[in-house]
């Protein structure tokens, strides 16, 4: 009796134990041989996000992955690799096998990170096959819903006078909010008080709670705080206004056409990685990126797909470039450092 | 009448066949990740949100809902049994759930959890339906230096939590402070005690530090003699509460019920001093002081109706302001967008049975996991009666597959071994590692808000005194250091006195 009991939770525990172990080796994209790009795909394709789930870059990843994976043939796993800014991901994907296998989604965070980081353990240009760009996520300055400053010129005379007093809220170094922010102080010829928070939902949280005074984001993440009316919203810093917030003008319109940004981003695979297999993700990411239901979900977001011509590995290779010497100099000139 | 026609709506949602099954589904998987260490809500969310996409809107957030709320009840389960929690807050019903378990009395425990969990579910999802903007904005009140001194109010205590000294207590909160600082600091980058291994600097695994200081150190306690072996393996007493501990346990659901759904709205982290708090309570003014730490059904049922209440009740801020209070919850952001929704505060008003319907659809997976569960307990309990020689050996491989898993990072698990023999070494000194582990869990809140709060009052640290939320925390703070470390102070005087005589 007692024998029979032990053998069922034995053979239950085994059961479990195979079905946690299938569910790691599929993560992981199971190892095996990888190389022979006549056969790719022929085993799982993991895509890493260097950021937290459910933020906007995940959140694009999850959108492409699945009408991409559908044009390879294959199944793609999202792994989110967070930490430094989106480094600790992408040092990941600069190391791993150059087998189309581990292919890694960054945002503007690839451009600013030699700059920001000492001793970065990749080279964005030297390290990385470029895939294509994805899409170019406008961002919004806002405010707490009380702060005095009516316009976005009301806004730059305010924090002039009041520098010592203002705040402005970021996700951290790095993060988009973060280059956003440098970016205003520079167009704006002030410095302020940064506030960095682990992520943007915490820093929206004390922003909409009043804690903050205010701060620029992606308009994935503010524009159902903008209409929702908890936040005051300033201006859009694209050249051309969003669908989903008609009545917000751009940062041209508002008077600062220096503060221009967005967050935009690209699929990247590891050096070596064999010249036919990025040609394949790259046929994949245009595909995926003229689905329907893509484009829809993207405009929701206040965003679009990039242009077909930019889903490439040259448009790709080249916006980069253009980044890292832009980016580097803002930098400098903030004389921010990340270690 | 308003919230009559609203709950109608909402179960009239809820109770459609695909959503009850989806919910049914939801709280099966959070159950089972919660059941295995190391695999987490946050990771099977994440693997799952894409499958979800082909859903309606309200079935995918009611089976994601379903898995987090789930996850949050199974994970007593392996805690009480075998000592593993998979939570921080199944960390506290270890303590007391897992002695019971030594003493046959796994199935009373487990059953406290459930009944627990269920009444403090409801309750909460009650509290949700009538009061969640209003509550909402009062959590917008907390600022930086307000959640500083609440977790400091917490780390306090969190001596509780400890049998024996409360001096040793503070020292493995402290130590347990000193792990979580491993890693980049958020506000320079800069690496802090990553001895150059670029795989630390995002931190040490909760999972790893649990898993190891429990799981791990509590098995070699077993190894060091025979008679401890058979302890674990011993006679099951019964499998049902007691009248008497049926008795016992109603005061302390009730409590932990309206702790945990008062800390649970706090987005910035309040969700996590849940159970613990409860456990400080319940030990705190329980006639049988000395039995916490030894078998009292009270420290089991209190911290996990206060764990469930808190998970209940940490999606206001996510339904009603569109702000995410956990991982699990920023996942859940994720799906609002990729189904066309913007999180924010109009989701109320634009989406009424998507609101309504998720509330509705927390009471049915809450019934349906009791439902689940009451029947398992005797197969849970049969477990332990597996032979050491198996039982070990497989609990330290799911382990390790499961932290793993997390991240398919080596330095996890290899982090098992090191917390393993530290715990054990601990263990063996007289510290315990329940303190050390909330210490690991709230020293990083503790100094982000610190450093937060201060770099928003430009360095003037009159702000956590001037600041009423603050204050008043602060002061409770004080009051129960007071109270927890006096009786040490008073004890040891009067060895003092009791040798010069």
């Amino acid at each position: 009796m007692t024998t029979t009991r032990h053998r069922a939770v034995a053979r239950m525990i085994a059961v479990i134990g195979a079905v946690s172990l299938l569910a790691a080796c599929s993560g992981n994209g199971g190892g095996g041989t990888g190389g022979d790009a006549g056969n790719y795909p022929d085993q799982n394709i993991t895509f890493v996000v260097p950021f937290s789930a459910g933020g906007p870059t995940d959140t694009v990843t999850r959108m492409i992955a699945e009408p991409m994976a559908a044009k390879l043939g294959a199944k793609i796993v999202v792994q989110n690799v967070e930490g430094a800014g989106g480094t600790v991901g992408a040092g990941e994907v600069a190391r791993a096998e150059a087998d189309g296998y581990t292919v890694l989604m960054h945002h503007i965070g690839m451009s600013t990170a030699p700059a920001l980081y000492k001793n970065l353990g990749y080279k964005p240009l030297e390290d990385f096959e470029m895939v294509g760009l994805v899409t170019e996520v406008p961002m919004t300055i806002v405010a707490r819903k009380d702060f005095p400053p009516a316009t976005l010129q009301d806004l730059v005379t305010h924090v002039k006078a009041n520098a010592n007093k203002v705040t402005l809220a970021n996700a951290g170094i790095g993060a988009a909010s973060h280059l956003c922010g440098l970016l205003f102080q520079s167009a704006a010829g002030v410095k302020l008080q940064e506030v960095p928070y682990e992520g943007t939902g915490p820093a929206l949280t004390d922003l909409v709670g009043g804690q903050v005074d205010f701060m620029c984001d992606q308009t994935t993440n503010t524009s159902g705080q903008i209409s929702g009316g908890k936040v005051k919203a300033y201006a859009v810093t694209t050249p051309e206004r969003v669908k989903s917030l008609p009545d917000l003008p751009t940062t041209a319109e508002a008077g600062l056409p220096q503060l221009q940004v967005s967050v935009w981003h690209g699929l990247y695979a590891p050096k070596g990685t064999p010249q036919d297999v990025v040609q394949k993700l790259s046929e994949a990411l245009k595909a995926a990126l003229a689905d329907q239901a893509v484009i829809d979900q993207m405009a929701k977001l206040g965003t679009a797909p990039v242009p077909a011509e930019d889903a490439t590995p040259q448009a790709h290779r080249t916006k980069l470039e253009e980044q890292l010497g832009t980016w580097a100099k803002i930098i400098a000139d903030a004389g921010v450092e990340a270690s | 009448m308003e919230l009559l026609d609203n709950l109608v709506l909402g179960f009239s949602t809820a109770l459609l066949v695909q959503n009850v099954l989806y919910c049914f589904v939801g709280v099966l998987l959070g159950t089972a990740v919660g059941v295995l260490p190391g695999i987490g809500p946050t990771a099977t969310v994440a693997m799952l949100l894409p499958i979800t996409f082909n859903f309606e809107p309200v079935t995918a957030l009611i089976m994601l809902a379903g898995i987090y709320y789930g996850a949050q009840y199974g994970g007593s389960t392996t805690a009480i049994l075998i000592n593993l929690p998979g939570e921080s807050s199944a960390a506290v019903t270890a303590l007391d759930g897992h002695e019971m378990a030594r003493q046959g009395r796994a199935g009373p425990a487990l059953a406290a959890a459930a009944i627990g969990s269920f009444v403090a579910g409801t309750l909460a999802t009650v509290a949700l339906a009538v009061a969640a903007p209003p509550l909402a904005s009062v959590a917008l009140k907390f600022g930086p230096a307000d959640y500083f001194s609440l977790v400091l109010f917490g780390l306090i205590v969190s001596i509780a939590l400890a049998r024996g000294s409360a001096l040793k207590a503070l020292a493995m909160i402290a130590l347990g402070i000193l792990f979580g600082t491993v890693g980049q600091d958020i506000y320079t980058g800069t690496p802090r005690f990553v001895f150059d291994q670029r795989e630390l600097y995002g931190g040490i695994d909760f999972v790893s530090v649990a898993v190891g200081m429990f799981g791990v150190a509590e098995i070699l306690r077993n190894l060091e003699n025979e008679q401890a072996r058979t302890a674990i393996v011993g006679k099951v007493k019964n499998l049902w509460p007691t009248r008497e501990d049926r008795r016992r346990i109603v005061a302390p659901i009730l409590r932990g019920t309206g702790l945990g759904a008062a800390l649970g709205v706090l987005p910035g982290g309040g969700h996590v001093l849940a159970s613990f708090t409860s456990y400080a309570v319940e030990k705190r003014i329980s006639k049988r002081q000395q039995e916490f730490g030894h078998g009292a059904i009270e420290g089991v049922a209190g911290p996990e109706s206060a764990n469930n209440a808190a998970a209940q009740t940490s999606f206001i801020p996510l339904l009603t302001l569109g702000l995410p209070a956990h991982p699990v919850m920023a996942l859940m952001v994720g799906a609002f967008i990729v189904h066309g929704i913007t999180p924010g505060p109009n989701v109320i008003e634009d989406e009424p049975a998507l609101f309504w319907g998720l509330i509705a659809s927390m009471w049915i997976g809450n019934l349906l996991l009791v439902l689940l569960n009451l029947p398992l307990i005797g197969v849970w309990v049969r477990m332990l009666r597996i032979p050491y020689q198996v039982l070990f050996p497989m609990i330290i491989l799911f382990a390790a597959i499961g932290t793993y898993s997390l991240s398919f990072n080596p330095y996890d698990v290899y982090a098992i071994v090191f917390f393993g023999l530290l715990g054990y070494v601990l263990i063996k000194c007289g510290c315990e590692p329940a303190p050390l582990l909330l210490g690991f869990v709230l020293g990083p809140l503790l100094e982000e808000n610190l450093r937060r709060a201060l770099i928003i009052s430009r360095g003037d640290a009159s702000v956590f005194l001037t600041r009423p939320i603050s204050a008043v925390l602060l002061a409770v703070a004080v009051a129960a250091l007071v109270v927890a470390v006096l009786p040490t102070i008073r004890k040891r005087r009067e060895v003092v006195f009791a040798e010069e005589e």
